[in-house]
């Protein structure tokens, strides 16, 4: 079968525009470009709901990098302040916001589509767990995942900064002084990363920098080094079983259908449904209850009070919350270095999937009982600690408070003190979290598999 | 594939229970969340809410002329141009007569005459910009209109702060009760709530009336567009049904082929 | 799996339905970029009309404003200055103002609503430098032996009359530009960028 180039030359039929083709053709790989990855690209048919979110990644990206340049236009990085007493940079938002025609617009797709991306991304990778597209032959297309998963984050840490709100500003200074929990070269670091003793105008000239040119080129390079890897071994399916392995005279398999037009027809469907769903929040709800823009960034960035309350926006919450979850130290270590860990250990240790999962079933389909308990807790738990993320420390569930003696001070032994504690179950998800990986050489090896059968199984 | 055994069914029973298990817990997480914030809700700052004067607009040009004479001295709306005001239904003319105080071109910006630096020398603490103050506002209290309508009506008597007044919802503010003519004065009671101690020019429904467009105002201008996105958006919904129709029909056309 | 060849009929319209939608869709979507584009609010309230005061402004004397941040010319010219119009009309490239360079209430021999009171844009319309004043007759200031009195633009040399009016063989192809403007008093104050007709 023809997996990447060598088709055959586009021959003319004559007309002006079959001429120009052949010319091009001949100089450059467009016929054998467009059937390797589109027309004669063979996908499992049996692609269901969670096959959208791929091109559905893609789209929004599409939509950060348009929105993003148009608002480069209008936007300032700069944290000194105008003649009305705001911040340049917060100032400059509100232009677009205001002054400039359809500016509001084009912010509230940026805005919207940084959230956006995210669920598109997290149901992404879901899918990936579920069906278990990061096995043999596909580690390298996970591997390439997960490192889009870090440059968006940081694509979205820097970006949060340019509004130069009250959170943009208490965000990074709590993100950036995480850097200082590395052992010796910590605090260094982190004034290396501003540019200042405090985040200021260097840092948000830097950020800008990165936001905008260096980590979206990372980006745009590594999701074509992602698609390249997938489409030299294919695609995965909900069966989780190789379509490549049954195939007619010519080569193709038996269970594969034309990308294009097959799958372009269906994601332009997709698409429409999740335009409506962007446009709902983009035209009626922009600012997300308070998730997607946070209320207290309408606040101009003061470097002189924080807010009572901070909390990452809400993608980044699962991974605060196992920063916050360390509390001990080991080795010597203080927590907060622990934390930081913790932090990076979880996006980490993702990457390592394709080499301890030793189930011999792929998909959830076929696996048994222990992965599929176990994955609910994980998605349980996963949930439970985006959630507390946002939370105040000292939250407890139901509204509860500590129970205490009659002196006010003496913290009674009750159950109800550990069992609705916030930052216990934070820390009971977190461990559980890694646990989860860390054992599952062992456990997805004893699974009580089904068996996998040859072909697809389809409608 | 294999046949159905007893054992099979039993597997299958298996899995029905664990995909049940799993839609409980996913149902579960948003229950427990939102139980356990409306559990707290009980803690949370009691907020009036503001009245919805957004499609009233004499209300809102009342709310116009109520903040250039009341706040625009301190606050400035910088955001906002002067000509923006014609949306809510007044002339150029109306404007620069009426309401512009501070310049003579009516595509300036609504600012004040003193500078941030002068103000922090005056008063401490540079009164803010208005501009997104309805936005900023906003928390799980309830909306940033609520919160300003509820303070501009809070305000009470101490003797112990340097301005000799003090405000429910936001404990030890810098500003003196502006309205206080409007209003009146208020005593806080030891049990927590506001009496009326001596009256001022309105009455209190026709007081909070005069906030409630106030506070209209400064929603309004948080957002000017904000009706206008509304409006846009439902004929965005509307275009996305029929492209979805069409791309829909196209897909089942397409898929007719694949067995 | 169908053959390129025999796409049936229902097919084909599908797809053209489908796609004219999306491209209505992604036109729709272009506008508003394309638009973002244009002067915002803050350009258009620093391109605001302009008003001037010309009471103090003698004959022969030239003041300069700045409107849409470029320099505007008014110089209330001497009767001696309006004199020279008439003897350049073969000199100069379009001398009844054919070129669309001014409003139409200026389309006249002095291009202007009062003959004494020239307003103009001072930026020469060969490639965007501002001429310089070369009021003086004859060659006391640099200039030819028969020179009349005019504008010289220091860049590549463009000369222009008393109206604005460039010569012949210059390379600035058409006489200065003349913004809208008006009268807000009869003789003390001038209101640039704005005229009668609202524009």
């Amino acid at each position: 079968m023809a997996t990447n180039s060598n088709f055959e030359k586009y021959k003319s039929n004559g007309t002006l525009l079959g001429n120009l083709l052949e010319w091009v053709d001949a100089r450059f790989p467009a016929t054998s470009m467009w059937k390797a990855h589109l027309s004669e690209y063979y996908a499992p048919k049996n692609f269901n709901f969670w096959y959208y979110f791929g091109s559905l990644a893609l789209l929004v990206l599409v939509i950060q990098i348009v929105t993003g340049i148009f608002l480069a236009m209008n936007y300032k990085p700069d944290a000194t302040l105008n003649a009305a007493g705001l911040p340049v940079a917060f100032a400059s938002v509100s232009y677009i916001m205001n002054d400039v025609d359809w500016g509001w617009l084009i912010r509230y797709m940026h805005s919207t589509g940084a959230s956006a991306f995210f669920i598109v991304v997290y149901l992404h990778m879901f899918r990936g767990l579920l069906y278990g597209s990061y096995r043999k032959p596909r580690e390298l297309i996970w591997v390439f995942g997960i490192l889009i998963f870090l440059c968006l984050m940081a694509e979205a840490f820097m970006g949060y900064l340019l509004p130069w709100g009250q959170m943009s500003y208490w965000g990074a200074q709590v993100i950036v002084n995480l850097f200082s929990a590395i052992p010796l070269v910590g605090e260094p670091l982190s004034l290396w990363i501003r540019g200042d003793f405090v985040i200021g105008d260097a840092t948000l000239n830097r950020f800008f920098a990165f936001h905008i040119v260096a980590v979206p080129l990372a980006l745009i390079g590594l999701v074509v080094a992602h698609l390249l890897a997938l489409h030299e071994v294919g695609s995965n399916n909900p069966d989780g079983i190789e379509i490549k392995k049954i195939t007619n005279e010519k080569g193709i398999p038996l269970d594969g259908i034309p990308f294009h037009p097959y799958y372009t027809v269906k994601d332009i469907a997709g698409v429409a449904v999740f335009l409506a769903l962007f446009s709902i929040v983009v035209f009626f709800l922009p600012e997300g209850g308070g998730y997607f823009l946070e209320y207290n960034n309408f606040f101009p960035a003061d470097p002189m009070k924080t807010p009572e309350h901070i909390a990452p926006v809400w993608y980044f919450t699962p991974f605060y919350s196992m920063l916050r979850a360390m509390v001990w130290n080991f080795f010597g270590l203080d927590a907060k270095f622990w934390g930081v860990v913790a932090m990076g250990g979880g996006v980490v240790i993702l990457a390592f999937l394709p080499w301890i999962d030793r189930s011999p079933a792929k998909s959830i389909r076929y696996r048994g009982p222990i992965y599929k308990t176990l994955l609910t807790i994980f998605v349980f738990g996963f949930l439970i600690l985006g959630f507390l993320g946002m939370q105040a420390p000292g939250y407890y569930f139901f509204g509860y408070k500590t129970a205490m003696a009659a002196d006010g001070k003496t913290i009674l032994f009750d159950l109800r003190n550990y069992l609705f504690s916030g930052g216990l179950i934070a820390q009971v998800f977190t461990v559980y979290y890694f646990l989860f990986f860390l054992t599952m050489p062992w456990w997805s090896k004893i699974d009580k598999c089904k068996p996998v059968p040859e072909r697809v199984t389809w409608k | 594939m294999q046949t159905c055994t007893g054992k099979g069914d039993l597997e299958m029973k298996t899995m029905h229970t664990l995909k049940i298990l799993f839609s409980a817990i996913l149902f579960a997480v948003p229950v427990f969340v939102v139980g356990s914030t409306a559990a707290l809700a009980s803690e949370k700052l009691h907020l009036d809410l503001a009245p919805d004067v957004s499609g009233d607009k004499a209300a809102l040009q009342n709310g116009a002329r109520l903040f250039v004479n009341y706040c625009l001295s301190c606050h400035g709306a910088s955001a906002l141009r002067y000509n923006r005001l014609q949306e809510l239904g007044l002339t150029e003319a109306q404007i620069l007569e009426n309401l512009m105080f501070t310049t003579d071109k009516i595509g300036d910006p609504m600012t004040v005459a003193m500078t941030p630096a002068d103000a922090k020398k005056w008063f401490g603490v540079a009164p803010p910009d208005l501009s997104l103050a309805a936005r900023a506002r906003a928390s799980a209290d309830g909306s940033g209109s609520d919160w300003l309508y509820t303070y501009l009506r809070s305000f009470y008597r101490d003797e112990t702060r340097p301005t000799g007044w003090n405000n429910v919802v936001f404990a030890n503010v810098g500003m003196p009760h502006i309205l206080f003519d409007l209003q009146g004065e208020q005593t806080l009671g030891a049990d927590g709530k506001l009496q009326p101690a001596a009256s001022g020019t309105l009455s209190a429904a026709d007081y909070d009336k005069q906030v409630a467009d106030l506070v209209g105002f400064l929603t309004w201008m948080s957002e000017p567009q904000a009706k206008f996105r509304e409006r846009l958006g439902a004929g965005v919904l509307i275009f996305l049904v029929l492209l979805f129709g069409f791309a829909y029909a196209l897909k089942k056309e397409y898929w007719k082929d694949v067995h | 799996m169908s053959d390129q060849g025999k796409m049936d009929c229902g097919r084909r319209r599908l797809i053209v339905a489908t796609a004219a939608v999306g491209g209505v869709g992604v036109a729709a979507t272009a506008a508003p970029f394309v638009a973002s584009m244009l002067p915002s609010e803050r350009a258009k309230a620093a391109g605001a009309p302009v008003e001037a005061d010309i009471s103090k402004l003698e004959p022969g004397q030239m003041m300069v404003v700045e409107w849409r941040g470029k320099p505007v010319w008014i110089l209330r010219r001497t009767p001696e200055m309006l004199a020279t119009l008439p003897q350049l009309d073969g000199e100069v490239a379009d001398p009844e103002s054919k070129e669309e360079q001014q409003p139409k209430y200026c389309t006249n021999a002095a291009r202007a609503i009062k003959p004494e009171l020239f307003v103009a844009i001072g930026i020469c319309t060969h490639l965007g430098c501002s001429p310089s004043s070369k009021f003086k007759p004859g060659a006391s200031e640099g200039m030819t032996a028969d020179w009349k009195g005019g504008f010289l633009c220091p860049c590549h040399g463009s000369t222009f009359d008393f109206a604005g009016r460039v010569f012949k063989g210059q390379p600035a192809p058409t006489n200065l530009e003349i913004p809208p403007h008006r009268y807000l008093s009869d003789d003390t104050r001038i209101l640039i960028g704005e005229d009668t007709q609202g524009a």
